[in-house]
């Protein structure tokens, strides 16, 4: 098998399906490393790598600085709060003095649509979109169809309901594409307001009905409200955003099949989804943080190997 | 490329029938002592060596299959990126006699990153080498079997290929010289 079509990893839309599939069976192996004893390996002994993060990130930065060293990388961490960005330096300065100091790959998060793409033009390093503004999170697109997979054996033909802030979510549309290309059929869900207008072109099912979304999907991935995106008012009130598209118990219980739960994190508890429901037996969260670490694992170790030492 | 067999069926047979003896001399009823095949190649020779030994003693044998891709020392330097296979260990090693079981032993390094790979699982009492065929001379690290099935003299652009029945239809080992 030859290795991933791509030197960078920026969104979703630009891998294959061949290229995910490697990624899945490469996360297998990894997934039963850090089952292990010692859950480390040195496939990456002679690499460094520096994560970058314009924005807040919790989940995703632990997540991707695990796997790095997990894979023995040599990490460095840099927020932009700490920064020389904020005397006024361009990312391209910032990302090549960096780069000067011999990095080899760059894991980056910023608030700018296309920050990525940006930067693999420009400099002279593996880039891995951590996250660019409401465009894509291939990352986590991946370890939510790679958690799927593991629940139900295969995305083929199953029907994934996307429910929430459907506007300012990176999350949804790299969610939208890799699960289109593994075979999957799409529904996004959520108040007009928050439903970009043209999404349908993208051959996606539209809803703003919760109870019609949950009837037709078997798994059901719930977005956060992301009130720190939103500078105007999309619905009155967290309140009766939460009465209508919030899943609680009662509906869950209600529907004829049992569905799966995932939220990619973090939760506002009785919004979008209430505690029980997010710690029922349905609710995968949790694995997905898990099989986050192996799935970032494999996509670094795959980028790696095109690094040309020769 | 010439094509010669250096270990035909019946010879096959015999080789792995003395190497279960000399591994039951050592290791008795092999209460503490386990097998593990190193992935690709080597697991095909631990489970025909699982089920001779199992005849003879008349118990079950633990083994193990192990994957080193993630160990190897020549990540990057080769044209494709290596695919791992599955690692299956599901017992401690902890205090055992490992035996570690590949089918050629070569360079070295290959069980150079098993026995990292295996160090990943615990401490074993003992790590032993056994290998169905030794490329002796050839070797770049300090490396060196305690069982051999066949030692055999090649050259580095030779190549040596373990058939099993169970796989390509037919036990035998053949070597590949080029023109």
């Amino acid at each position: 098998m030859n290795g991933l079509s791509v030197d960078h990893l920026t969104g979703i839309k630009n891998v294959t399906k061949e290229d995910i599939e490697l990624i899945f069976k490469t996360a297998d192996s990894f997934k039963e490393v850090i089952n292990r004893p010692i859950k480390k390996v040195p496939s990456l002994r002679d690499i460094t790598i520096a994560n970058i993060f314009f924005e807040n990130s919790t989940r995703t930065r632990l997540s991707f600085e695990l796997a790095e060293k997990r894979l023995s990388a040599d990490v460095v961490n840099f927020s932009a709060s700490s920064s020389s960005v904020k005397k006024g330096e361009t990312l391209v300065d910032t990302v090549n003095n960096i780069l000067s100091m011999k990095v080899d790959m760059v894991v980056m998060r910023h608030p700018n649509p296309g920050a990525a793409e940006f930067l693999a033009k420009r400099v002279d390093a593996k880039i891995v979109n951590a996250g660019d503004g409401t465009h894509e999170h291939p990352t986590q697109a991946l370890l939510d169809a790679y958690s799927i997979r593991e629940q139900l054996g295969t995305l083929e033909g199953k029907k994934v309901a996307i429910v929430g802030d459907i506007l300012h979510s990176r999350v949804a549309l790299s969610n939208i594409y890799c699960l289109q290309k593994l075979g999957a059929e799409v529904m996004v869900c959520g108040p007009t307001t928050l439903i970009p207008k043209f999404i349908s072109t993208l051959g996606v099912k539209v809803s703003h009905n919760l109870r019609e979304a949950l009837e037709w999907c078997d798994v059901a991935n719930m977005l956060r409200i992301q009130l720190e995106r939103q500078e105007t008012k999309y619905f009155p009130s967290l309140r009766e955003y939460a009465m209508q598209f919030g899943l609680n118990k009662e509906i869950l219980d209600s529907l004829s099949k049992k569905i799966i739960i995932m939220h990619p994190g973090p939760i506002n508890r009785g919004v979008e989804i209430t505690s029980d429901v997010a710690d029922s037996e349905q609710s995968i969260i949790l694995q997905q943080v898990e099989n986050g670490v192996a799935v970032r694992m494999a996509v670094i170790y795959l980028l790696a190997a095109k690094i040309n030492r020769k | 490329m010439e094509k010669q067999v250096i270990l035909n069926k019946r010879h096959f047979e015999l080789t792995l029938n003395r190497l279960c003896y000399q591994l039951i001399e050592s290791h008795n009823d092999f209460a503490n002592t386990v097998l593990i095949g190193l992935q690709p190649r080597g697991v095909h020779l631990v489970q025909r060596l699982k089920s001779q030994l199992e005849e003879i003693l008349n118990k079950e044998i633990v083994c193990g299959n192990l994957d080193i891709t993630f160990y190897r020392d020549d990540f990057r330097r080769r044209e494709k990126p290596v695919i791992p296979s599955v690692t299956n260990i599901d017992f401690v090693i902890e205090d055992k006699n490992v035996v570690l079981v590949d089918d050629v032993l070569f360079t070295g390094r290959t069980i150079r990153s098993g026995l990292d790979a295996l160090l990943a699982f615990g401490r074993p009492k003992k790590v032993e080498l056994l290998t169905l065929i030794d490329r002796r001379f050839r070797r770049d690290l300090p490396i060196q079997a305690d069982y051999i099935g066949l030692s055999v003299d090649t050259l580095s652009t030779e190549r040596v290929s373990v058939e099993w029945h169970d796989v390509e239809g037919e036990d035998k080992v053949v070597l590949f010289s080029p023109d």
